[in-house]
């Protein structure tokens, strides 16, 4: 995701830098008056950050060189005709007003036609969304499974091998354009080694059997399949996923890990640790549950940033790997010049993104009382 | 200059009137600054070779006729995908048999293009944006930080995709699309820089001078951002180059016959399996220069911006 790793630097900041140690589950001695009055303030900040998103897509609709009203009438339509069509699509409003109009659209869950599938942009993204959530997912998984020991691994070898081996693999993440490595995963473990299969989601053989023998349920053909007992379609589901979640997996990790290091190091140089040790508690007890125990918050908004990223970098990946989730709706929307598709799907992971960017927000305003006096920026 | 500026007879010439503890003029001071930051720079092996990449890739697109073995755009099928090193092509020959090494030679000159317009931009802007609302305060400042939060709040790629989408593809809007998404966290390191800075004494010396708040923002607050933004920008050279290589990957960057990086992997993965090397070799030059641009940030960054270090 170079994408991710261009974001994920932003991430790092937006982590607030110093996680306090916790102080029971509502961050103690808060006054309700005042957790009122910080979630309206959150609310209304939330409540302008999605107007402006959606401004932003509106005037990005509006810059586009193509008149809309000229392509629906073609080229020797009368200026009648052409004033009515321009009436019809809300262009002779004024912009503001034409925003207005947006907005009631988007709220109430139109983002007009795909020209593409000459279906509702909303039905379409509600198909391709479990694609997507099903990688990110599986991504975010194994970077938190893998990247987590690693970044205790390397905090507690601070300076030597195992500590520089993770620099090392998180500076690769930064450099690397996800949607190469891709290319190359699929060079080496599907075209050389034949370890893994192909780009798409199941086998051709093996999609009948998926419309057939497994009852729809979740839009996730790994949990469809084993709720429906079909484990030969989940077998091969996993044979497919593995590739593009272990790329996608390894920029989560490469992020995860350099964070759950640098959290790590500031609970092992507190004093609690050093009383811990000096009472005689075991060293994999003070690291595993006294220092990682005070990390653990701070982590989960690393965590729920990181899958907002790999939300973001799933559209070159699914590109590579043929994935039909929402990134490769939006770039084959993209080639169309279906600019309805294009702006709807890059609402959806805009809204995405904020609620996830929220929830750790509020998570972190929960642990620690500092950063929600500090307003948050 | 000063006559006490120049190098001292019978000393031992540069080296001392660079380490001297008793600069006897303005320049002599900064020069002794600046030199004694590469000489902290210097230490660090990692950075160097970050900087001997960087400047590799810098000859490379200024004497790209010279480096390049064959032209990049002419066609040849007679040699069409070549692999490594067979008749005189270095890295094998792309699907319309042009001579990949002196493709990539010249996509160097695309990608430094990218790099440089971009940051010709976006920081300027996010810090004059930013400067303005740490030294203004008050409503400017709340108004000014929620626009850049709405921005920052996007998903950089996918903004810059619709950009691309709805101006067309082509280089220079790749790289507006870039702009428009990277400025945010300039202004944000901007405005923290500003905010430890506008209450100094030396600032209100100037405003006691007479200065305006713009000849303070300009002349006074704008300097002491700079480290930061310097370190911040090579730090985000690597994902900007990235995220072009991106575009062009997904064809909205540069427009055919033009090399790039980004759009010769694109090509390549129609042969990815056969002919591996098409693909391969313009992702290692991706890889590598944003590899330097990483190294050489970090570098930077422990000269210039040491608190940042421990990031």
């Amino acid at each position: 995701m170079s994408d991710r790793d261009v974001p994920a630097r932003n991430a790092e900041e937006a982590v607030p830098p110093r996680p306090a140690p916790r102080r029971g589950w509502l961050g103690g001695g808060m006054g309700l008056p005042r957790a009122v009055g910080r979630v309206s303030q959150t609310a209304l900040s939330l409540v302008i950050t999605f107007l402006g998103l959606l401004f932003i897509t509106f005037l990005i609709g509006r810059i586009i060189p193509i008149d809309p009203a000229l392509a629906v009438v073609g080229e020797r339509a009368s200026q009648a005709q052409y004033e009515a069509a321009r009436h019809a699509l809300g262009l002779d409003q004024p912009l503001l007003k034409q925003f207005g109009i947006y907005l009631r659209d988007v709220l109430t869950g139109d983002f007009g036609k795909s020209i593409l599938t000459a279906r509702p942009v909303v039905e379409d993204i509600a198909r391709v969304v479990p694609a997507t959530l099903e990688l990110a997912t599986i991504a975010t998984l194994i970077g938190v499974l893998l990247g987590v020991p690693a970044g205790v691994a390397a905090a507690v070898s601070q300076g030597r091998w195992p500590d520089q081996l993770i620099r090392f693999l998180s500076l690769i993440g930064y450099s690397v354009p996800v949607f190469w490595l891709g290319l190359i995963g699929l060079l080496v473990f599907y075209g050389k080694l034949g370890w893994v299969a192909g780009p798409g989601r199941l086998d051709v053989s093996y999609e009948l059997a998926y419309e057939f023998d497994v009852v729809q349920r979740t839009g996730s053909i790994l949990i469809d399949s084993v709720l429906s007992g079909a484990w030969d379609v989940f077998a091969n589901a996993v044979s497919h996923i593995v590739l593009p979640a272990g790329v996608l997996g390894y920029f989560a990790l490469a992020y995860i890990a350099r964070m759950t290091r640098s959290f790590m190091l500031e609970q092992l140089a507190q004093e609690y640790v050093t009383t811990a040790r000096v009472k005689g508690v075991p060293e994999w007890r003070v690291v595993w549950v006294h220092a990682l125990g005070n990390a653990r918050l701070p982590l989960i908004t690393v965590v729920a940033l990181s899958y907002a990223y790999l939300l973001e970098g799933s559209v070159l990946t699914e590109t590579v790997f043929a994935w039909p989730g929402l990134g490769l709706y939006i770039t084959n929307a993209l080639f169309s010049a279906d600019m309805n598709a294009v702006l709807g799907g890059t609402v959806v992971v805009g809204f995405a993104f904020i609620g996830l960017n929220l929830i750790s927000d509020i998570l972190y305003g929960l642990v620690d009382p500092r950063a929600a006096t500090r307003g948050g920026s | 200059m000063s006559v006490a500026a120049a190098p001292r007879a019978g000393g031992t010439g540069w080296r001392a009137w660079l380490t001297t503890d008793t600069p006897g003029s303005r320049l002599q001071a900064r020069s002794v600054q600046a030199y004694l930051a590469w000489l902290g720079f210097a230490r660090n092996p990692l950075a160097m070779l970050g900087l001997a990449i960087i400047v590799a890739l810098i000859l490379m697109a200024a004497f790209a006729p010279l480096i390049a073995t064959h032209p990049p755009n002419v066609q040849n099928l007679r040699e069409r995908l070549l692999p490594p090193g067979s008749e005189g092509h270095l890295l094998g020959a792309d699907e319309l048999g042009r001579d990949i090494w002196s493709r990539i030679v010249y996509g160097a000159r695309t990608t430094l293009t990218i790099v440089a317009l971009v940051t010709l931009t976006a920081p300027v802007f996010g810090v004059v944006v930013g400067t303005a609302a740490g030294y203004l305060g008050g409503w400017a400042d709340r108004i000014l930080m929620r626009i850049t939060d709405i921005f920052m709040a996007f998903p950089r790629l996918i903004l810059a995709l619709a950009f691309v989408a709805a101006l067309g593809p082509g280089i220079e809007n790749a790289v507006l699309a870039i702009a428009v998404t990277a400025w945010p966290p300039y202004t944000r390191v901007a405005r923290a820089e500003t905010l430890t800075v506008r209450r100094s004494d030396y600032i209100a010396a100037v405003r006691l001078q007479g200065a305006g708040p713009a000849r303070i923002i300009l002349g006074h607050v704008m300097p002491m951002c700079l480290p930061s933004v310097i370190v911040r920008v090579t730090l985000d050279m690597a994902g900007i180059i990235v995220t072009a290589a991106g575009l062009g990957f997904l064809g909205l960057g540069a427009r055919p016959p033009l090399a790039e990086w980004g759009a010769m992997i694109s090509t390549g993965r129609q042969y990815l399996l056969d002919q591996w090397w098409v693909a391969t070799m313009p992702g290692l030059a991706i890889f590598v220069v944003s590899l330097g641009f990483n190294l050489l940030g970090d570098g930077l960054r422990d000269v210039l911006d040491p608190r940042g270090a421990d990031r």
